[in-house]
């Protein structure tokens, strides 16, 4: 079996260098994939990808190098649409559904050469932080198959973190990208709301959702991101700004950068001590780095949980109901209307995804709306101004990314309150729309945990200066899975 | 028991754009089914709505028109149902913040004071697909067409007060006039572009305190509005004279048997889970555009109608005959301000081309006939260079393919008879023919120089100046 040459950049300079080409990129991609228990992909699609890759090659070969990802495979979550592929977003309900079109990222990660190798394993619609929650069985997490890579971009994230393919892409509505960045020992980037166009992005919370890059170093993250970036005038919510070249701007210096230290993230309930020792300890390489730190508040913290299940399970049962077994996808035997309707959605949503259309349901309906919905935008508008006033006096803010370790594969199937505060550290920076990063920073136990760190909008430059300082300061981001603690 | 009914207007209408409301999806009608479709119209995953611009500046401009206040922020919300025709099983609409707050739309019935019905709002949302039933192999099978799935309309929501099913159809007549003068809309409502649902209650004549009202839906003609509004004041007059209750329901209306009937009970208010659409941003108005958009407006049915009568002097039917069209206004002015009096040219108008119109079951905008042309014609009649009666035969050749009407004349030698010789010989004819008539005449019955003068005009094949027959045959019977 091929091994992997690691990295985007190592790999860009193996290509760039004619040590490697495409086709052996891809094709060591798609053996792993087939060889890794990791259970982290839904569909391969080896035959696309080869052409693709042979493609590359013949277009490098004659000079014309489109940018960083040019040639190099990577994975793309369930939930974004490549045309001619399945889409399945991990669900029974998308049984036989190939989506005609391309999403904004996928047509753009095609533009740059990008390879994609196949689709990514998660949480059915993205509803869940361990990658159980799926048609296609969990995934597994390198680091223990008998535990969670986290989720709901459990796949992408395994993916990356088992050496399958260099980047993947998935999205965060809550956490979806950094919580299991930071149970793999990947580094993942939650963009600011409107970086990424969602045209295509099989919606779960629409004011939420976002697509993001997972990889081995943030100079790989930042340089995945530039690719899929940017105005999109498919999709109203897209910021107009231009992207700037977050890769350029890495030099491995943190100072005059002010970390800001939430003291409601760092109290010891809920959260296994030694998590907050690495981030702790985390803090104390970038302070090294030159950025000093100081303690801020973010007040309304306690009611982000509540805040964001109200918001997203309300967007998420409205965006849901497209699925009905009309135009596309499974479509159970009904006598009349309403048979086809309740067959259709009980054979084809899992019980995560029902239980949170249900609630949004709920909280959406006349005579509940006050109480539930607007006063969660109310409370969200308070959250979004915690940020506001923090990031006055800090240009971040440093947090642990998720309150444990990976869990074991079951351990919390029958709770989904517990579940849903795997969630407790990432949710207000969604509700906010700002942008954050969980990069490696520590190794307790043998599993890895993630450093958070959050921006203002737009701040990605900042974000990804930061934890490519700290990586370089650090190995963590290069411990690999069986290469022992 | 005498009630008083007191009814409201719900009015879906298409805005005559060139692609659906957020996607770019053309909109035509009468293609194949499902060919006017794309991800974002088929509510595939993944698929997001963008703003039609165009839809949003017609939406303001009716809004301008009937003298609404435009909202500089309103916000596009879901409105969530199931049903095979809606493929995101939510309708983009507006609720809490709609487009357009209040206006007025006026409304006159033949022998009643002119009065204003007043607009409670109007708001943007997109329309669904059409379910097509029975018409396959199975009869029992269903079928969706969702060419229409995403078709802008406006809602125009009207103040209960409406009193008649003469002044619904009047209310919409009035509204339809505006759709099309300001460009908003065909409003053609054979092909579905306005339709119209019915909110209904019936009152003790005197009292103040409101019934239970019913709904009824999907009216596309005026004649259903009619009948329907006619056929649940009966209804409902029936189970109150009965002393029984009405129940809030939705209706709907048999145009065969001119009957309502309940489609379903509204046992609680619909609790469609609106909430702000999170895939748009509020639509926020640059209140220098409103601006923009009202000064472009072009002058609505009621000032013109006004001023017709005022400025003009024509009669307050005529007024409001050549104002229901703006083509139809445009014509008569151009061909006024040509001719130089309206009143000549309105009756014309309203009378003589309405007529051949009518014949062909054609309308101004389709026919040949230019404003110029039929100015020149009427001067031509003016001179007494042609008769009445040939001018007529004239105008049907305009309508139908136009030309100089001078070398019309000459070509079929319709110029007017004023030759005295011709016309002292015809008449001679004529007067010796008819010895009684000259007597009837001199016995002081006034009304045989008609139809002498008829025979004059048959004679001479209608081309014989009337004025000078009339006196070439007074004077002969005098004498």
């Amino acid at each position: 079996m091929t091994e992997s040459l690691g990295t985007a950049s190592e790999m860009r300079e193996a290509l760039a260098s004619g040590r490697t080409s495409s086709v052996e990129l891809v094709e060591g991609s798609l053996e792993r994939a087939q060889a890794s228990a990791s259970n982290a992909f839904v569909g391969l699609r080896a035959e696309a990808a080869r052409a693709e890759a042979a493609g590359a090659d013949a277009r490098r070969a004659n000079g014309d190098v489109r940018s960083a990802l040019d040639g190099i495979p990577v994975a793309l979550k369930d939930n974004i649409a490549v045309a001619g592929e399945p889409c399945g977003c991990a669900s029974r309900i998308l049984e036989g559904y190939a989506s005609p079109y391309d999403s904004t990222a996928a047509a753009r990660l095609r533009a740059a050469g990008a390879i994609v190798v196949g689709r990514t394993n998660m949480d059915e619609f993205a509803m869940g932080s361990s990658t159980e929650n799926s048609a296609a069985g969990p995934a597994r997490n390198p680091w223990d198959p008998e535990r969670a890579p986290g989720g709901s971009s459990g796949g992408s994230a395994a993916s990356v973190a088992a050496g399958i393919v260099p980047v993947a892409f998935g999205s965060d509505t809550g956490g979806s990208i950094r919580q299991p960045a930071s149970l793999c020992g990947v580094t993942g980037v939650k963009p600011t709301y409107g970086r990424v166009s969602r045209y295509g992005l099989v919606a779960f919370a629409s004011s939420l959702d976002q697509i993001g890059p997972f990889a081995r170093t943030s100079a790989d993250a930042a340089a995945a991101l530039e690719v899929i970036a940017g105005h999109d005038p498919r999709d109203s919510t897209s910021l107009p700004d231009p992207v700037p070249p977050y890769a350029d701007a890495l030099d491995g210096d943190a100072s005059g950068l002010v970390i800001g230290l939430p003291r409601e993230y760092f109290v010891e309930e809920g959260v296994d001590p030694e998590v907050l020792a690495c981030v702790r300890e985390a803090v104390t390489e970038l302070e090294k780095a030159g950025a000093s730190t100081r303690e801020i508040s973010l007040p309304h913290t306690a009611h982000a949980i509540a805040t964001y299940y109200l918001v997203a399970n309300a967007e998420a049962s409205s965006n849901l109901s497209r699925f009905d077994g009309v135009r596309f996808g499974l479509r159970a035997d009904g006598r009349g209307l309403s048979e086809l309707y309740r067959k259709t959605r009980s054979e084809g949503f899992g019980p995560e995804v029902k239980r949170r259309i249900l609630l949004g349901t709920y909280v959406l309906s006349a005579g509940y709306y006050d109480a539930y919905y607007r006063k969660a935008q109310q409370v969200r508008t308070l959250i979004r101004r915690d940020f506001e006033q923090a990031f006055a006096q800090c240009d971040l803010i440093a947090t642990p990314t998720a309150p444990e370790a990976a869990f074991r594969i079951g351990e919390r199937s029958d709770d989904p309150l517990r579940m849903y505060l795997s969630d407790v550290y990432t949710v207000s920076a969604s509700l906010a729309g700002i942008c954050g990063l969980s990069t490696p920073c520590g190794l307790p136990g043998g599993l890895p945990v993630g450093l958070q760190l959050l921006a203002p909008a737009l701040g990605e430059p900042v974000l990804f200066r930061a934890a490519d300082a700290y990586e370089r300061r650090t190995d963590w981001h290069a411990r690999r899975p069986g290469e022992g603690s | 028991m005498s009630f008083e009914p007191v009814i409201g207007l719900e009015v879906h209408v298409h805005l005559k754009t060139a692609s659906k409301l957020f996607c770019r999806c053309p909109v035509r009608y009468g293609t194949d089914p499902n060919h006017q479709v794309c991800p974002v119209c088929l509510a595939l995953p993944g698929a997001l709505p963008v703003l039609n611009r165009r839809a949003v500046e017609l939406a303001v401009r009716m809004g301008l028109a009937v003298g609404g206040s435009v909202n500089p922020r309103s916000v596009f919300a879901r409105k969530n149902y199931f049903y095979p025709d809606l493929p995101k099983g939510y309708q983009i609409s507006q609720f809490e913040e709609p487009l357009v707050s209040g206006g007025a739309v006026p409304v006159a019935l033949d022998g009643a004071e002119p009065r204003e019905i007043r607009l409670t709002r109007i708001h943007m949302e997109e329309d669904a697909g059409k379910s097509v039933h029975g018409e396959w192999e199975r009869a029992d099978e269903s079928h969706m067409d969702l060419n229409r799935a995403g078709v802008p309309l406006i809602e125009i929501v009207s103040e209960p007060e409406i009193r008649s099913s003469a002044e619904a159809s009047a209310f919409l007549r009035s509204l339809r006039a505006i759709l099309r003068y300001a460009g908003v809309s065909d409003a053609d409502m054979e092909k579905g572009q306005m339709r119209c649902d019915v909110n209904l209650s019936l009152r003790r004549e005197g009292s103040d305190t409101l019934g239970t009202r019913t709904e009824t839906k999907n009216l596309n003609s005026f004649r259903s509005v009619e009948g329907a509004i006619a056929a649940e004041m009966a209804r409902q007059a029936e189970v109150l004279d009965e002393g029984g209750e009405v129940v809030q329901a939705t209706m709907l209306f048999d145009a065969e048997r001119g009957t309502t009937h309940v489609m379903r009970i509204k046992e609680n208010s619909d609790d469609y889970r609106y909430f702000p659409d999170p895939d748009l941003i509020p639509l926020d108005l640059d209140p220098e555009w409103i601006h923009e958009v009202r000064a472009a407006l072009p002058e609505l049915p009621e000032s013109r109608r006004a001023r017709f009568e005022s400025e003009l002097g024509l009669s307050a039917g005529d007024a409001r005959t050549l104002t229901e069209s703006r083509t139809l206004a445009d014509f008569f002015e151009a061909a006024s301000a040509a001719h130089g009096s309206a009143r000549t040219v309105a009756n014309w108008l309203v009378r003589d081309v309405a007529s051949i119109l009518k014949e062909r079951e054609g309308s101004i905008e389709d026919s040949a006939l230019e404003a110029d042309a039929f100015a020149a014609l009427l001067g031509l009649v003016d001179e007494a260079r042609v008769t009445a009666r040939s001018a007529r035969e004239i105008l049907e050749v305009l309508v139908e393919q136009g030309g100089d009407p001078e070398a019309l004349v000459r070509e079929r030698g319709l110029e007017a008879v004023s030759d005295a010789g011709v016309l002292e010989s015809a008449a001679d004819a004529v007067l010796a023919e008819n010895p009684e008539m000259i007597e009837r005449w001199r016995g002081g019955d006034k009304k045989v120089l008609n139809f002498l003068m008829g025979q004059v005009m048959r004679q001479t094949a209608g081309k014989a100046d009337p004025a000078a027959v009339r006196e070439i045959l007074a004077r002969k019977m005098e004498s």
